[in-house]
């Protein structure tokens, strides 16, 4: 399981990484989604990976799972989606009103990626 | 308890929805209410300020949480100062707004609240996570500010502002992750009880966490290598909202101050002092980064923004030498920096209104209205902002310099600092030359102010009259900066405050 979660944020980030450094806005949104979703695995995981574990105190429970990160990635998740909205219209009004979604503002006929 | 520590958060978070709701139709009322909040947010900033004078820490613990559990809010010298300056500047910003360009889009009053709100909070919290959320609030009403009336390259330079931030947050995330996975706590106290206990084979995990974090603030203090959204950003910004950007580079530099004295600091053990080897090279690269980038400008915004650039490295160099002397003068100089900072914008607004065609670029152009009342302001903006006597400026540099000749070397930090201020100086006199003084003696006129400015000039004037304030009252301001500094510096005071006087011996851990 570790292999699993860690290989799992390892790929998102770097292909989140890799769409932030394209030149057109909507990569770049969707990177910034993938660096989220990296982040909340890699907040999850800082609690340590346990297996049916209860977060809460029970009588019955022989171990317990770290509440927090989970109270962490569940603030962290609200947020990020608030922000990608946020992103999502600005990135939108930016291709209106420059008539080009190149991040720095390039025209079409100057763009050749 | 005492309720009134969080009042500089709730009161703006109540103001924003009534804005929303009740006044968004109409300005005059939106202003009413928006000024009325900034007045009492001033008022509690002073009352919080009488409150903290005396050297006691006060905390607040939300929902009767006993910390390290629960959320905990803490009132020391160093964020009540921070508190004072805020609401001090947002005064005079929203005075300078409410003279036309709070029109120019809409809910202006009330994304200026949720960013008085964002703002107290990272100043005013104990725990690291909530720095995160509260570093949330002030972008995301910061997003709104910036592309506040629109306009092509506006929006642009929005979306790439958006963009470093919001990596910036990611950076955040992972790096508070990377803490709380060694340390097991969010509370900034209790992870500097922590952090010497730590076991030696997570110390790479710890630290690279911590690093991670300095570079998280690094991007809020514009240093380099991470400081390249700051022109593009303040340049396009409206002018009022560049000018309370002016204070949000000093929350990157505040939570330096916080988190790396107080968790990072003497104490720390093996990770004693983990920013110091990073954080002085890249003030002093900023520096010089900063001023060249003012020689260079060829528009007055640009100046402005690297004027601010180059403030911060020399802040962050005083900040980086980690004594109570030098983080006595680097305050100084915050308080001084950000009014400086803030002006310029203000004035670069006014010129850029009064020459249609021109805006604020460096040419020789026709006479414009009121060009002597606004070149005797930017002349006296200028003399503080480079650091010549007799204004604060030079006081704060003095104050560098003088905290530095104990440093590991000062000559390379003296040489810096004199070299840059001679760049500065040269910067603004090519600036103030052109605009002001050859444009004098150019045929023609541009027409006359389009609107009233009373307001404007008057926001101007506080500020400006705040810079010479700081030099009038300098005597008495470095003895309680001292004061602050040292308190700073006395990192048991802030633990036992916040999480009771027996923790250090051991009581409940």
């Amino acid at each position: 399981m570790e292999f699993l979660l860690s290989s799992a944020i390892g790929l998102l980030t770097a292909a989140g990484v890799y769409l932030i450094l394209r030149a057109r806005t909507y990569p770049v949104v969707l990177g910034l989604a993938l660096l989220s979703y990296a982040t909340n695995l890699f907040l999850f995981a800082t609690g340590r990976l346990v297996l049916d574990r209860p977060p809460v105190i029970s009588a019955l429970a022989n171990g317990y799972t770290d509440p927090l990160p989970q109270a962490l990635v569940l603030t962290a998740i609200v947020i990020s989606f608030g922000m990608t909205a946020v992103i999502v219209v600005m990135a939108l009004r930016s291709y209106l009103e420059n008539g080009s979604d190149h991040v720095d503002g390039e025209t079409h006929s100057e763009d050749r990626s | 308890m005492n309720h009134w520590i969080i009042a500089p958060i709730v009161l703006p978070a109540i103001m924003a929805p009534i804005l929303l709701m009740a006044a968004r139709h109409d300005v005059v009322l939106a202003r009413i209410f928006s000024i009325a909040s900034s007045v009492a947010l001033l008022g509690i900033a002073l009352a919080l300020t009488t409150m903290v004078s005396d050297g006691i820490i006060v905390t607040y613990a939300l929902g009767n949480w006993i910390p390290p559990f629960g959320i905990v809010l803490v009132a020391d010298r160093l964020s009540v100062l921070m508190l004072l300056l805020t609401a001090g500047l947002a005064l005079a910003v929203l005075l300078f707004a409410i003279d036309g360009s709070d029109r120019q889009g809409r809910h202006f009053h009330a994304l200026f609240q949720f960013q008085l709100m964002g703002i107290n909070g990272a100043f005013l919290t104990g725990d690291f996570f909530n720095l995160f959320v509260f570093f949330e609030v002030l972008l995301i009403a910061s997003y709104g500010l910036m592309v506040h009336g629109g306009g092509a390259a506006r929006t642009r330079a929005g979306v790439q502002y958006v963009a470093i931030n919001l990596v910036g947050s990611t950076l955040f995330l992972i790096a508070v992750g990377m803490i709380y996975s060694v340390a097991g706590t969010l509370n900034m106290a209790d992870l500097a009880i922590r952090v010497p206990k730590i076991a030696a084979g997570d110390q790479a995990l710890l630290q690279s966490g911590a690093l991670l974090l300095l570079l998280v603030f690094c991007i809020k203090a514009a240093l380099v290598p991470v400081h390249f959204w700051l022109p593009g950003t303040y340049a396009n910004a409206p002018a009022p909202v560049a000018a309370l950007f002016a204070i949000m580079t000093k929350v990157g530099a505040y939570c330096v101050i916080r988190l790396y004295i107080l968790a990072f600091g003497a104490d720390a053990g093996v990770a004693s002092w983990l920013a110091a080897p990073w954080l002085l090279p890249a003030a002093l690269v900023t520096l010089v980064l900063g001023m060249t980038g003012v020689l260079a400008a060829r528009r007055l915004g640009q100046l402005a923004s690297f004027a601010v650039i180059g403030s911060m490295g020399m802040l962050l160099v005083a900040i980086a030498l980690f004594t109570p002397a030098s983080l006595s003068a680097a305050l100084y100089y915050l308080l001084h920096s950000t009014l400086a900072g803030a002006v310029l914008f203000l004035i670069a607004d006014l010129v850029s209104r009064r020459r249609p065609g021109q805006d604020d670029a460096m040419t020789v152009a026709p006479r414009f209205a009121q060009l002597s009342l606004l070149a005797g302001a930017f002349f006296i903006a200028a003399i503080a902002a480079t650091g010549m006597p007799p204004l604060s400026g030079f006081i704060g540099k003095l104050l560098i310099l003088d905290a530095a000749r104990d440093s590991a070397n000062p000559a390379l930090i003296w040489s810096l600092l004199l070299l840059t201020s001679l760049l500065a100086i040269i910067g603004f006199g090519r600036a103030g030359s052109t605009l002001f003084w050859k444009s004098t003696g150019e045929p023609g006129h541009f027409p006359a102010a389009p609107e009233s400015n009373t307001l404007s000039l008057v926001a101007i004037g506080l500020l400006l009259a705040g810079s010479v304030g700081l030099t009038l009252f300098a005597g008495p301001l470095t003895a309680y900066l001292d004061a602050t500094a040292e308190q700073v510096f006395a990192t048991r005071q802030y633990i036992e405050a916040v999480l009771g006087n027996t923790v250090l011996e051991g009581g409940i851990l």
